[in-house]
This record gives structure tokens, C-alpha cells and sequence, in this order.
């Protein structure tokens, strides 16, 4: 029944935070919208939510974010000096990630954040989600370069979203 | 003191906005040019946000907290759009300066089938 009315709880909290900071207030009745459209919107979308997110360890996920912020800042700065500084430093090359994470949204989330760190653009995701591509701006050991990935950013969100029971 | 720590954020995020686009222009190839614009403009956008809050925050109607959001919906767009980019190319097969999977598809494929 709860399941029914509410199933989506964690999309619900977004929703509603997303509402206030879209209208920049924190009165009772913003807050009273937000937590109005955050019921409603997960529960007329139900069909496009097949998955229901569970976030095992909601404390390493703000680590996480932490780090990749961190890494964000690097790793503009290390583009930004390979652009400036020419194109010589530049070893463009792809290298295949094998995927141990199951769950769309934390396949997603790698995805993402691949994208937002060091010299690496996530460019294609094999249909059966086991392999993917990355292209490196500057590879010089593809092997260490997968390893980075897999331990830097894949076994956290294995641990957020998927720990072994 | 604030304005200068405006100025200097404002200044950070244009010239990383201008390097990122420059990359766009200079790198080789389809694929390192992606580079440029998802990340060095995420931080020059990102350093334009700051000084924004800052400046509303500090020049009257209270706490201005509009930009977190501009910075997430950023943050979540520009690798799925790069992602979007580089899918298409490859499927497309355009020219790179790196050694192009030999057809991904097919190499995924056969990893699958030596995995089963």
C-alpha cells in the first residue's frame, strides 16, 4: 500500500528540493508545493521509473561527491594546460572499462563522472552493460588507466548502490 | 574585498570558458576536441555561478541558491550530450587520431560470447 502511494521516495525529497531552490524561497507553502509535486510526479510517471533507487550508504555518496568535485577542479586544470600548451602532450586513445555495476542509475552516475574527470569522455556503453568505451586525452598505460577508473570510481558506487549482501 | 573576490572568480570562469572553446578549435580530432567544452567550461561556468551567489547574496533579497541548481542540471547535461557526441561518431566512424575500437559493437559482442 505505502508502496503504491509513495514509490518513489527518494525522487519525492529531490523533487521538492529541486522546487525550492527553483523558486529561491523557503516559506511553508513553497515547501508545501514542492512536497505536493514531489508525490505526484513519481506517481504519474510510475511507468518510466522501472527501477526503485536504494541508497545502501547515503554518507559515502556526499564522500563521493566530494571527491569528484575535488577531481573536477584537476582535471580542468590539466585540460586547460593541454589545450594552452599544445597538442605534443596530447596521446588520445580508447580503452574498454569492464563493468561490475548492475543498476542504471549507478552505471549512469560512472558514466557521468568519467566524463567530468581527467581527460576521460565516456563514448560508448555496450547494449548488455558489461563494457565501456572511454577515450583518453592523454593515455599513457591504458591498463593503469582502467584500474584508476575501476578503483577510483567504480567500487564506491558499488558500495553506495550495490553492496554484496 | 567582496567585489575583488567577485572580479577574480568572474575573470577565473572566462578564461577557462575562452580555453575551453579554444581547445574546441585547436585540438585534432572529433574526439579530443569532446574534451574542451565538457570539462573546461563545467569549471568556467561553475567559477561564474560562485560569483553570482556571492554577489546576490550579499546585495540584498537574501540567500540566492537559484545557481546550485543551474550548476547541477550543467553537471548532468554536458556528459550525457558528450556521451550522445561520441556514440554517434563512432557509430559514423569518423576520422581519429587514436586507433578507433575495430568496430565496437562487434568487438563487445564477441567479449560476450567468450564470457558465456
Amino acid at each position: 500500500m505505502l508502496h503504491r502511494l509513495l514509490p518513489h521516495p527518494l525522487l519525492t525529497v529531490t523533487l521538492a528540493l529541486t522546487w525550492l531552490l527553483l523558486v529561491n524561497s523557503l516559506t511553508p507553502g513553497q515547501a508545501l508545493i514542492g512536497l505536493i509535486l514531489g508525490w505526484a510526479i513519481p506517481v504519474f510517471t510510475r511507468r518510466f521509473w522501472p527501477e526503485r533507487v536504494r541508497i545502501a550508504r547515503p554518507w559515502w555518496l556526499v564522500f563521493f561527491l566530494i571527491k569528484v568535485l575535488w577531481d573536477i577542479l584537476v582535471a580542468n586544470v590539466a585540460v586547460a594546460v593541454l589545450i594552452v600548451g599544445g597538442q605534443r602532450f596530447a596521446r588520445p586513445a580508447f580503452v574498454a572499462v569492464p563493468l561490475e555495476l548492475r543498476t542504471e542509475l549507478a552505471i549512469g552516475i560512472l558514466a557521468n563522472t568519467i566524463s567530468l574527470t581527467p581527460g576521460t569522455v565516456s563514448a560508448w556503453l555496450s547494449p548488455d552493460r558489461k563494457l565501456l568505451m572511454v577515450h583518453g586525452l592523454r593515455v599513457n598505460d591504458p591498463d593503469a588507466l582502467v584500474q584508476e577508473i575501476k578503483t577510483r570510481y567504480e567500487r564506491p558506487l558499488v558500495d553506495i548502490f550495490e553492496p554484496p549482501c | 574585498m567582496l567585489e575583488i573576490a567577485i572580479s577574480v572568480l568572474i575573470i577565473i570562469g572566462a578564461a577557462f570558458t575562452f580555453i575551453g572553446s579554444l581547445g574546441l578549435a585547436r585540438l585534432g580530432d572529433f574526439y579530443t576536441r569532446l574534451h574542451g567544452p565538457t570539462k573546461a567550461t563545467t569549471l568556467g561556468v561553475g567559477a561564474l555561478l560562485i560569483a553570482s551567489v556571492i554577489h546576490f547574496s550579499t546585495t540584498g533579497q537574501g540567500v540566492s541558491l537559484h545557481e546550485v541548481l543551474v550548476t547541477i542540471f550543467l553537471f548532468i547535461t554536458a556528459p550525457v550530450s558528450a556521451h550522445l557526441l561520441a556514440k554517434t561518431a563512432l557509430h559514423l566512424r569518423v576520422g581519429s587520431l587514436a586507433p578507433t575500437p575495430p568496430r565496437a559493437e562487434a568487438a563487445a559482442a564477441a567479449k560476450a560470447q567468450r564470457d558465456d
